[in-house]
């Protein structure tokens, strides 16, 4: 382990905000992705089944 | 001699060849069966490279421990070249052989190649501050890579500028292709001219420069941004594939 205490880590010895600013831009960015693709394939889905049920009818 | 055969979403057995994955449908069932490899290997390495990266590698010795941005800038530079290449590939390969799957996969890569371009500027803005006393610069490096960045958007602004899909699939591939003589200025802007950047941390041929485990960290990294490009660009090309051949009866079947 590189760190003596948890604010030693959070410090990242004196570039904290430069460290954390990156991961979690890039970290947040990746899930916000991760849930707009979750969503178009809900709304998708939900277009070709309403699709499907009018071809039935 | 034996065939290779491919198993279909029903079982059956089909010839495999080059073209076997360029019907929607075969590429529709294999593509659900990859994301979840692909999605589960990606969070293990992310998990093992963040770990290792910001827990146990050691300081650096001139850059402190700002040098750690390396653990998302690299990956993500890298892919932001690495699926402009995937994406000029699939675009043309899809103009020359009028595979619309090979079209849907270049505009599938596009949004998450973006992200990468944006991320790697980004980290890059917030490490330069720190070890170049600059947030952003007029470099070759820098520039070449906004470039990038312009060029995914004009892939997709074009795209979605034109209604027929197949129309905006070829205009937006000539594009790509076009584009594609800025990856080499990107990767070798640092040899050609004088730069703030730094060369690359890692080359093939070379050994490694690094402490055991930055490396390591970093490369665990890589991985992860592979496998999470892979993944959200299969995710996505489903999507595609269901809002253009939506109305096909083996997706309808499928989506039940």
């Amino acid at each position: 382990m590189n760190w003596h205490s948890l604010q030693d880590f959070l410090a990242m010895g004196g570039y904290g905000l430069y460290v954390w600013g990156s991961f979690s831009v890039v970290f947040g960015l990746m899930m916000l992705e991760v849930w707009a693709l979750g969503r178009r394939e809900r709304e998708v889905r939900a277009a070709v089944s309403s699709h499907d049920n009018e071809g039935a009818a | 001699m034996d065939q290779p055969y491919y198993s279909t979403a029903n079982g059956a057995r089909r010839r495999l060849t080059v073209f076997t994955f360029a019907s929607p449908r075969n590429f529709y069932h294999l593509a659900g069966r990859l994301i979840p490899w692909f999605t589960a290997l990606g969070v293990l390495a992310g998990l093992a490279g963040l770990a290792i990266g910001l827990l146990f590698a050691p300081t650096d010795f001139q850059q402190g421990d700002a040098y750690r941005i390396i653990f998302v800038h690299v990956p993500a530079a890298w892919m932001s070249m690495l699926v402009y290449m995937a994406m000029a590939g699939w675009a043309g390969f899809g103009l020359a052989y009028h595979t619309g799957v090979s079209s849907i996969m270049a505009s599938a890569l596009a949004p998450t190649g973006a992200l990468f371009t944006f991320l790697a500027l980004w980290t890059g803005a917030l490490w330069g501050k720190p070890t170049w006393g600059a947030w952003w610069v007029w470099d070759a490096r820098l520039t070449s890579e906004l470039i990038l960045l312009f060029l995914y958007l004009g892939f997709m602004g074009l795209h979605a500028s034109i209604a027929d899909p197949r129309r905006a699939d070829r205009a937006a591939a000539v594009l790509a292709l076009v584009g594609a003589v800025n990856i080499p200025i990107i990767y070798f802007s640092v040899y050609w001219w004088n730069t703030l950047h730094q060369g690359p941390s890692v080359t093939l041929g070379n050994a490694p420069t690094m402490a055991p485990a930055m490396l390591a960290a970093m490369l665990l990294m890589v991985a992860a941004f592979w496998c999470y490009g892979i993944a959200v660009a299969l995710r996505r090309a489903r999507c595609i594939v269901l809002e253009r051949h939506g109305s096909a009866a083996w997706l309808r079947r499928r989506t039940k």
